[in-house]
């Protein structure tokens, strides 16, 4: 799915102003905890938190994700800010909570990326 | 018009036709690609042709037109000794062939209202003085108007295609010398070793050595799923450091042709229990970490997932030192040669 069509769905706002939203986001993963993003994500997904501080970006450049969306209308740092610009991962907010964001995304067709080995 | 003042963007006819009388919105002004980047980067004289054939306003119209005909040119200035007076241009000549006066002197059927560009502007101008004019080339001057090239539409193609193609040599040269690196230095045994000095509590840089070594990983070609493996184990290490020493410690990662290892070394607290850490969810970390989104106890456990052998050992008082290995398969780290 576009990430275009994502922020759309999303009714989310980019932060990361110049970057390009034209990219193809093959999947949805959400977590708060990142040692549970490290461990059972897929590269090129979108991941949905609640967290903001600028590990959420290292984390996501190092599971290869393509965007952030923060849930609830969360602002990030900026130092999250930076991050992200340096590594060029396009940051959005939605005023949507996690829960409902997820829903949104899946029922517009996003897979779930999330692995369910628990071991 | 001062050399630096950036000329006004040329709208594309699509965008002229999309937003007539519509003032340039935020969405439009990222729409600046690198193209449109190029054609402010680059200037005019390094563009354009400098090796020029001219004319005299004496010199016969045959003459120019064998000039022409020579040189596969369209056109030529008119110089006056060292003064640019005019251009003539194959148009001018069809239309003294038409009364049969190939053998008039230049000067008749020259065009002498000159548009310029001057040789430091920036492709831009030229580029606009193009669509206003429909000429197909213009004559370049210096700052005391002396002719010094001539610049056509092609040249400002040339000189953005190959702008761009520079663009993506660099990346390609600096990826495949290091990808070389294992064949041209020549040793019984090749490791390159990369240290980071990690500090206790710092947060804000968490990640960053890690994310040095994993694009240092791509460089040297290894396979994008290896690096991916070394990032998250890494990167669980250097968090490690962050959240539990007491003086941070050293992050350390050797590449050799046949295996990666990583390893951080620090000087204390040390682990009592190395079995009780990994445990899933066991941990030490506090409040404050946790609302970060770490400190779960699943950080050993990720870093044995992700690499082939992980080794752990520990004093109380001394300190901790943390192997992680991965194993290359055999060529893998040049996949990426080619030809």
């Amino acid at each position: 799915m576009n990430l275009t069509k994502i922020i759309k769905l999303a009714s989310g706002r980019l932060l990361t102003q110049d970057m390009d939203t034209d990219i193809e986001i093959n999947g949805g993963y959400g977590a708060d905890l990142m040692s549970d993003v490290l461990a059972f994500s897929q590269p090129d997904s979108v991941l949905i938190t609640g967290l903001t501080n600028p590990q959420v970006v290292r984390t996501a450049q190092m599971a290869e994700f393509r965007a952030i969306i923060f849930v609830r209308g969360k602002q990030p740092q900026p130092e999250t800010l930076s991050v992200a610009i340096q590594e060029n991962i396009p940051l959005i907010s939605s005023p949507f909570g996690m829960f409902e964001l997820s829903g949104r995304l899946h029922k517009a067709g996003l897979p779930s990326f999330e692995s369910n080995e628990s071991n | 018009m001062s050399p630096t003042r950036r000329p006004s963007r040329i709208p594309t006819e699509q965008e002229t036709n999309g937003r007539r009388g519509r003032s340039i919105t935020d969405d439009d002004a990222n729409a600046i690609n690198r193209v449109e980047e190029l054609s402010y980067d680059l200037k005019v004289h390094e563009v354009m042709t400098a090796d020029l054939k001219t004319a005299s306003p004496e010199m016969p119209l045959s003459k120019v037109l064998e000039i022409l005909r020579v040189n596969h040119i369209s056109g030529v200035p008119v110089l006056q000794g060292d003064e640019l007076i005019g251009i003539l241009s194959l148009e001018d000549i069809v239309r003294a062939m038409q009364k049969n006066e190939l053998s008039a002197p230049v000067s008749q059927y020259m065009t002498k209202k000159l548009l310029t560009v001057t040789s430091y502007d920036s492709i831009v101008s030229a580029i606009q003085k193009f669509s206003d004019s429909r000429l197909g080339r213009l004559p370049v001057v210096d700052e005391n108007y002396k002719l010094v090239g001539m610049i056509t539409k092609g040249d400002i193609t040339r000189g953005i295609l190959v702008a761009l193609q520079k663009d993506y040599k660099e990346e390609e040269v600096r990826r495949y010398r290091a990808s070389h690196l294992f064949e041209d230095i020549v040793s019984d045994r090749t490791t390159l070793v990369l240290r980071y000095n990690i500090k206790a509590h710092d947060f804000t840089h968490g990640g960053n050595a890690s994310s040095h070594i994993k694009r240092a990983l791509l460089r040297l070609g290894a396979d994008p799923q290896i690096a991916r493996r070394c990032g998250i184990a890494v990167y669980e290490a250097e968090i490690n450091l962050i959240i539990h020493t007491t003086n941070g410690g050293i992050l350390k990662l050797e590449v050799e042709s046949h295996r990666i290892t990583m390893s951080t070394v620090d000087d204390g607290p040390g682990i009592l229990d190395i079995d009780q850490v990994l445990q899933p969810g066991y941990t030490t970390a506090t409040e404050e970490v946790r609302e970060m989104g770490f400190g779960a106890g699943m950080g050993l456990v990720n870093i044995k997932r992700c690499v082939d052998k992980m080794d752990i050992e520990s004093t109380v008082g001394k300190g901790t030192k943390l192997v992680m290995r991965i194993f290359v398969p055999t060529e893998n780290l040049n996949v990426r040669k080619e030809g």
